[in-house]
């Protein structure tokens, strides 16, 4: 399966999973409200230059902000977690970040620590400037503490759910020969 | 220049970062002072295709429930029927529009339409409703909008050619002037954003008697709800002392988890009555205009 495909189909699954899963069901409190579509950024190639990750991260954001009725708001945080990724894989992966092995991140190309903090970073950008721009109308800074915590909580325990349910089991990929 | 170009080449991912972020902020922030955003109009039709197709499956599973609620809805639309009349003067009628009226010259004053909701959400402080019905169907804003049991759910805000978008009572912008069954004393029924199984109603005076159990209804001042159909029933009776008025929290007669039928009603005095409204606030409030 070609690379192209397989984010494609990634693509689609998360967002309708987002939408018609995650967003229906009855919430455990009203602080949590987890997401795991951004997963999709954090599993993209690390081949891609910054600015398509940039572009991708905003056609995401707002292909689900149609389906959430709110214009922007995803968009805005998937820019942000796209733009601070390089940074963070650059800072996580001492070894020279020229040339990686893989063939995007995962717990078996990052390890197992590295890759966590890097998952907890980014949930915890996306989750605060999603929930940033939606109190910034209303609601006390305690609620936004509360919220941002507990959210970001349940979300990382979905995504190492998926981490483990759907192992990605990737080819070492050597200079030698594919 | 060449500075200058280097420059911006040098830090080109960080202006493409900063341009798609006020991109989004400018998509957030213009929606929600203006629905008309036309973003939505074409998203409405995009993402209504995905919704509709999703909801004929997820109907199928409730088709059972929804039959019982539309046998209770049918028997009691036969007492309900001449509600939806005006008694007019008809000594004085000079002109005639084309609405049309029965043979007791009552005028046809709500008429409802039934559509289905294909995309609804009760977990955000701002909910939104989508219907599969839109202009070519006859629905315009300011409709209000009633479950099959004639519940009050919310008020349609915009619309695109085949599709509409409803605010939900549960909106922390939303507002509907209500009533008290019992004693007709009217306040505004409001959302605080906090539960989605509470709503507020407030600018009832201490003077009204209420008890825990009273019911709520749409009331005969507001120009969007027919008047009469259930809001809620009282859950708490808060008493401010700070004010006289009573601070009520309302349980809502809609439930707005499994909403699937809806009635969309439309005031066919609307736009006259609002221009009546308008022109008389212009005319008394004006400070320009002297004073004859």
């Amino acid at each position: 399966m070609s690379e192209l495909i397989r984010n494609i189909i990634r693509f689609a699954l998360f967002l309708l999973f987002e939408v018609y899963v995650l967003n229906r069901v009855p919430h455990l409190h009203r602080f949590i409200s987890p997401s795991l579509y951004f997963l999709f950024i954090l599993w993209l190639p690390f081949a891609l230059t910054e600015r398509w990750l940039l572009l991708i991260a905003f056609a995401t954001g707002l292909t689900l902000d149609y389906f959430t009725q709110t214009p922007g708001l995803h968009a805005a945080a998937c820019v942000l977690i796209a733009y601070v990724r390089p940074f963070l894989i650059s800072v996580l992966t001492p070894r020279d970040s020229s040339d990686f092995n893989y063939r995007e991140p995962s717990p078996q190309s990052l390890l197992w620590a590295p890759y966590f903090i890097y998952v907890l970073i980014l949930t915890l950008l996306h989750h605060g400037w999603l929930v940033l721009l939606e109190w910034m109308s209303f609601g006390s800074f305690g609620d936004f503490l509360i919220k941002l915590i507990s959210s970001t909580a349940i979300s990382l325990l979905l995504i190492f759910t998926v981490e483990l349910l759907f192992p990605r089991n990737m080819r070492f990929r050597t200079n030698v020969g594919g | 220049m060449r500075n200058v170009i280097l420059f911006i080449r040098r830090y080109f991912t960080f202006f493409t970062f900063l341009f798609l972020q006020v991109v989004s902020l400018w998509f957030l922030y213009s929606y929600n002072t203006f629905h008309q955003a036309q973003f939505l109009q074409t998203a409405n039709e995009l993402t209504g295709q995905v919704n509709s197709r999703y909801k004929k499956v997820e109907n199928f599973f409730a088709l059972g429930d929804e039959n019982r609620r539309v046998h209770q809805l049918n028997d009691s639309l036969f007492n309900l029927l001449a509600r939806q009349y005006v008694q007019t003067d008809t000594g004085r009628q000079l002109v005639r529009d084309t609405v049309p009226s029965d043979t007791l010259n009552r005028y046809r004053r709500y008429y409802f339409r039934p559509a289905a909701v294909i995309y609804n959400s009760t977990s955000s402080e701002k909910n939104y409703i989508q219907l599969d019905r839109g202009a070519l169907h006859g629905i315009t804003e300011n409709m209000s909008v009633l479950n099959s049991d004639g519940a009050a759910v919310g008020v349609v805000v915009n619309v695109s050619p085949r599709f509409a978008q409803v605010m939900s009572l549960l909106h922390v912008r939303q507002k509907v002037n209500v009533a008290l069954k019992k004693s007709g004393d009217f306040g505004t029924i409001e959302w605080d954003g906090v539960d989605p199984g509470l709503l507020l109603l407030k600018g009832l005076p201490k003077s009204v008697p209420v008890k825990v159990g009273d019911s709520v209804v749409t009331s005969r001042y507001s120009f969007n709800f027919p008047p009469g159909y259930p809001v809620g029933t009282v859950a708490e009776v808060i008493s401010d002392p700070g004010t006289n008025f009573f601070l009520l929290k309302v349980k809502p007669a809609a439930r707005f988890y499994n909403l699937q039928y809806v009635f969309v009603v439309e005031n066919l005095q609307y736009s006259e009555q609002a221009q009546l409204d308008e022109q008389t606030r212009k005319r008394i409030e004006d400070p320009k205009r002297t004073t004859r």
